[in-house]
């Protein structure tokens, strides 16, 4: 594998989760760790796990976020912190 | 609170970076974890099972085991989110439209019932106009989500994929018809009595597949014995076996997707949602 | 000088899925809203998930799925050619028993929030010490 597709790859990862965590609008949060989730993904890949990274797509990606919104929608949008 | 987290989680960084000196290199070919048992795999998984991909050999054939319980776990989530969550009481506002003249009714009697026909519709409390430029992609693209969850279980002996990721593709179809048109359309046509069924049949799936080797002489989901039930091809009857624990898998995956969905978005009555 | 370049080349992954892992621990630990604790959670699995799939990648190998596998087939396989496949496997599953307890735990959160209107940990505690 290519180590500068990996490097830049990670720090994208890292940027995601901090943004996921400090952001104070929840809705914000669940589309964040959407894109937390997808790079993750495509870190997978790029190291030869492909199922690993399917799984992870359709599931963190896809369905995981589904989740969040869906219980941001019957619940609070706003986060103090 | 985050001064304190802020000094453990520099503590544990610092000592978990301390532990990486004594780990092999990144991507070291003769490092420990790739040198003992993996090679017996690679070498021999695919004169054993006669199933290319590894990871769906391993998953389904070798971990077995591991893999039933795996679904029952996530048809124990399933059952957890509707105990949970579940509301068997009507909701107390309702709301109708009149489809002519675009009049809503708000109905606060829980006991006052409307039958929608014709006249009148039941609508969402937050109801938005739907985009017809949404329904009818989604109503196109749906079909094709489903194929290829169903290309994705089949096909997982040989590609990337299997149960896991099939059952979730489906199921996210059937998210996307709720989230495009709304939770009554989805519900009608996936009733509850239904996902309920599925749920529980594609774990029944699995075990019965393990029960009939047993059965047939065998160990407990030893897919090598079922080979007299398959007289055209028991060459590759392992390859067959994992093909139905993957099938269980699948559904049980998409049942419990829906449900969980479902009883999320609609606070467990199951009349509005997103 | 350069042993300690060649030590960073071998070891910056690992350093940096720790980075990762302690985001989410933090988030875990201070953060005051019950579902920023949650999305800490799956942060840290996921690190935890890259770290095991990381061990199983090999330099030159290829994906786990073995070429000409199916029919017949008289080639010998070498390990050293294909990328270990167990660590796939325990992964495949954590992923998947992941979100089963994501979706557990999202239905726990509206629950709660059916009965004290509040997810933020501090209002929970004032909520719970006035019954």
């Amino acid at each position: 594998m290519l180590w500068p597709i990996d490097l830049i790859v990670l720090t994208f990862v890292i940027f995601c989760a901090i943004a996921a965590i400090t952001v104070r609008d929840l809705l914000g949060t669940a589309i964040l760790f959407s894109a937390y989730s997808f790079l993750m993904c495509l870190l997978w890949a790029v190291m030869g796990a492909v199922d690993v990274a399917f799984t992870e797509a359709s599931v963190g990606a896809g369905v995981s976020t589904v989740f969040l919104v869906a219980a941001v929608f019957r619940t609070s949008r706003r986060s103090k912190d | 609170m985050k001064l304190l987290g802020f000094v453990v989680i520099c503590l544990t960084g610092g000592l978990l970076i301390y532990g990486t000196m004594d780990l092999p290199n990144w991507g070291d070919p003769a490092s420990p974890a790739s040198t003992h048992l993996s090679d017996y795999y690679i070498e021999n998984i695919v004169e054993e099972t006669q199933v290319p991909n590894l990871v769906t050999a391993v998953l389904a054939d070798y971990r077995g085991y591991d893999t039933m319980f795996e679904t029952a776990v996530v048809f124990c989530a399933g059952l957890a989110c509707f105990l949970l969550l579940r509301d068997f009481r009507p909701g107390k506002n309702r709301y109708y439209r009149h489809i002519p003249t675009g009049v809503m009714l708000h109905f606060k009697n829980p006991d006052t019932r409307m039958i929608p026909g014709n006249e009148f519709e039941h609508m969402d409390k937050d109801w938005v106009p739907s985009d017809i430029i949404i329904k009818t992609v989604c109503r196109i693209l749906i079909p094709f989500i489903q194929i290829y969850a169903l290309y994705v279980v089949a096909h997982g002996d040989f590609s990337p994929g299997g149960g896991f990721q099939g059952g979730v593709i489906f199921g996210s179809s059937l998210i996307l018809m709720a989230i495009s048109y709304n939770l009554r359309t989805l519900m009608k046509r996936v009733t509850e009595k239904f996902l309920s069924i599925f749920a529980a049949t594609g774990v029944l799936i699995y075990v019965g597949l393990g029960v009939l080797a047993m059965i047939m002489g065998g160990q407990f989901l030893d897919y090598g014995m079922l080979a007299p039930l398959v007289p055209w091809d028991p060459g590759h009857i392992r390859a067959l076996g994992m093909l139905g624990v993957e099938i269980g898998v699948g559904i049980a995956v998409m049942a419990v997707m829906v449900i969980i969905y479902v009883n999320i978005v609609s606070e467990g009555r199951h009349d509005e949602g997103l | 000088m350069n042993e300690l370049l060649a030590l960073i080349v071998a070891k910056y992954n690992f350093w940096l899925y720790i980075v990762l892992m302690m985001i989410g621990l933090y988030a875990m630990i201070a953060k005051n809203n019950l579902m920023k604790k949650l999305v800490g959670m799956n942060i840290f699995q996921t690190a935890i998930i890259l770290f095991y799939v990381s061990i199983g990648y090999k330099h030159g190998a290829t994906l786990p799925i073995i070429q000409g596998g199916h029919g017949p087939h008289d080639a010998v396989i070498h390990a050293a050619d294909y990328i270990n496949p167990l660590p796939h496997v325990l992964m495949l599953t954590a992923i998947v028993v992941s979100v089963a307890t994501f979706g557990v735990a999202m239905a726990l959160c509206v629950k709660i929030y059916q009965k004290y209107q509040t997810l933020e940990e501090d209002e929970l505690r004032i909520r719970l010490s006035e019954k």
